[in-house]
């Protein structure tokens, strides 16, 4: 605060002082109504869309003869069935898991290698031209990314691995890998710009190679960005769908190798929505494997928060 | 018409977009506004989206004022639009179910009628280099069906050139085509599918799929039919003759996976959705069937609405 702001002490001099008009203070309080309204609605939205799929989910949860377990580590998916209709996600909740995972598996070191080449190795030039690339790749619409994996991917991986089909496993992690690649490296650069440069001086100071730096001051200084950078990255392979639909070759199967195709749980509501009558127990069903979706993502982001803290407090 | 709206739940929001969509493109629109176009809506089969389109932009030129619009995404994506009220006709592959009747009833208070006009043969396709020629109804259980002991080429005596793992890979549609169930009762009797299969989105890319890959098997319309593939003769049981889906095979049902194409509409059709069914079910709208790999109704059996 600057000395002239501080109340004056002198009363008469005080009443001088220009007052602000009306308006502007009402401006301004209607300003910040607006800012507070827009933070608390993140959290309206999340409770309501949660609230809103579970409340479609509910009635087959509460239906005697659905069970959960069933549903939760049953691995046949037969919701149209003829003769005898089974709800197990068990296949898709792998399929989902497996694609994030490998995903996750080329992505975080790619993601976190660009990001301290740009950050600290590279010359002004090349970094202005990489962030502009980087953010580039953001902007490939998700379907245009399912096409790639469809027609050039997943020829080249029939030519490399020998599979009989090329749409699998492999194939759909690799395009989400990609997918999530700019936004794990555009934060993880941000954070990693926010450690100060006494930091680097002072490593340098102690005859640590650049290296060192990297690896024993900046990765420690800079872990709790980076974290949030890998997060991002799951839930964005996590929640992909149209991408991984036209991928991973839509079977439900638990992967038994890179090469097998798999079925998520995004890829199916998107295939199977359409076609459930509204109200009816797949429809229901559904939106259960929705609200599943939610709490793996819920659980991801608590833990990493949970993560965070700890690492803090200590 | 309306949208199809995903759920009673998020409606609100979809209409709001929609009715903000229509009113920006009426502001930008130009006032000297050409006569209103009739606008039919038709969704429904992918293995008929290819002859709809066609039918559509043929009778735009027989009948300019009108204009249908075309979209697939399976039967029963269809069906489920007819029975919301949300579109004027739905195209099918398959017959429609009395449930689907009956709700459709309740929704909108009218009646599905249906009308045949065509017919497809569902081709079973392997690689064109598979060295097998005919295929029986009970080999395609043992291949498909979920419990079936067929998992590789050489059980069935085939050997693929040029393969090491010669695994049959199941090349099969989503749950909402019509295809898929067509399949399901006529070949499999009702028995579900194997877990495991790729279920593709579309008729051309179980053909493309199996084209592209020695050891797979798949079934599609036989409008689909494209050099790198081979279709199946088939087999009711053991012992009968083998058939080529072939138009004479599917006019005198000797072909065991012969099937009709509908069209639904709410209620008998009336002005410009009957006139187009009219249209569909003339030599015009038959030639159109014919030259896209289907079948055509003969004229002594259609039935004009």
């Amino acid at each position: 605060m600057s000395p002239e702001n501080a109340p004056d002490p002198d009363p008469a001099r005080r009443a001088r002082r220009p007052r602000r008009p009306r308006w502007a203070i009402l401006g301004e309080r209607a300003i910040e109504a607006a800012i507070r309204l827009s933070g608390v609605s993140a959290i309206v939205f999340v409770a309501a869309i949660f609230f809103f799929v579970l409340r479609e989910a509910l009635p087959v949860l509460l239906r005697d003869e659905f069970s959960l377990g069933q549903f939760l580590f049953g691995t046949e998916w037969y919701p149209t069935s003829a003769t005898n209709v089974r709800y197990g996600s068990l296949a898709l909740t792998v399929g989902t898991a497996s694609v994030a995972a490998l995903a996750m598996a080329f992505a975080v070191p790619f993601g976190l290698g660009t990001a301290i080449y740009i950050s600290e190795f590279c010359s002004r030039r090349t970094r202005e031209t990489l962030k502009v690339v980087i953010e580039l790749l953001s902007a490939i619409p998700s379907v245009v990314w399912g096409f790639i994996g469809l027609t050039v991917m997943s020829k080249l991986i029939v030519r490399l691995t020998g599979a009989p089909v090329g749409v699998n496993l492999l194939n759909g992690a690799i395009i989400v890998a990609l997918m999530s690649l700019p936004i794990i490296v555009s934060i993880s650069e941000d954070a990693l710009k926010a450690v100060p440069d006494h930091y680097r001086e002072a490593a340098l100071a102690l005859g640590a190679t650049r290296w060192q730096t990297v690896w024993r001051v900046l990765l420690p200084a800079a872990k709790n960005g980076l974290l949030a950078a890998v997060l991002l990255g799951v839930g964005r392979a996590v929640g992909e769908t149209m991408a991984v639909l036209m991928a991973t070759g839509h079977a439900v199967n638990i992967p038994h190798g890179l090469l097998d195709s798999v079925r998520t749980l995004t890829a199916n509501i998107a295939a199977e929505l359409g076609e459930a009558p509204v109200g009816s127990d797949h429809y229901r069903v559904l939106f259960l494997t929705g609200t599943l979706l939610f709490l793996i993502t819920f659980a991801v982001n608590l833990t990493a928060d949970l993560v965070v803290r700890g690492s803090r407090r200590r | 018409m309306t949208r199809v709206l995903p759920s009673k739940s998020i409606r609100p929001l979809p209409l709001a977009l929609t009715a903000a969509l229509a009113a920006a493109a009426c502001g930008g629109g130009s006032p000297a506004a050409k006569p209103a176009k009739t606008i039919i809506q038709d969704k429904g089969s992918d293995t008929m989206v290819n002859v709809a389109q066609v039918w559509a932009e043929e009778y735009a030129k027989a009948a300019p004022a009108v204009e249908v619009e075309v979209s697939g995404g399976g039967s029963g994506v269809g069906i489920a639009a007819l029975v919301k009220g949300a579109i004027d006709m739905a195209n099918a592959s398959r017959d429609i179910k009395p449930a689907e009747a009956e709700q459709a009833q309740k929704n909108t208070g009218k009646k599905p009628v249906g009308f045949t006009v065509g017919f497809d043969a569902l081709a079973v396709y392997v690689h064109k280099d598979n060295p097998l020629a005919e295929v029986t109804l009970e080999q395609l259980t043992e291949i498909f069906a979920e419990g079936g002991k067929t998992t590789r080429w050489s059980e069935l005596g085939v050997k693929i050139p040029g393969v090491s793992d010669d695994t049959i890979v199941r090349v099969s549609r989503q749950s909402s085509s019509g295809t898929y169930e067509f399949f399901r009762e006529h070949a499999l009797g009702n028995r579900d599918f194997k877990m495991g299969s790729r279920d593709l989105n579309g008729s051309k890319e179980v053909v493309e799929l199996v084209g592209a890959t020695p050891t797979a098997i798949g079934y599609s319309g036989m409008g689909y039919a494209i050099p790198a593939v081979k279709m199946l003769k088939v087999t009711s049981k053991a012992g009968a003759p083998s058939v080529a889906p072939t138009v004479a095979a599917v006019h005198d049902k000797t072909y065991p996976l012969a099937r009709s194409l509908h069209v639904y509409t709410l209620g008998v059709p009336q002005g410009a959705v009957k006139d187009y069914i009219d249209w569909i079910l003339s030599d015009a709208g038959q030639k159109v069937v014919e030259d896209s790999g289907y079948v055509p109704v003969p004229s002594d059996q259609r039935a004009k609405p």
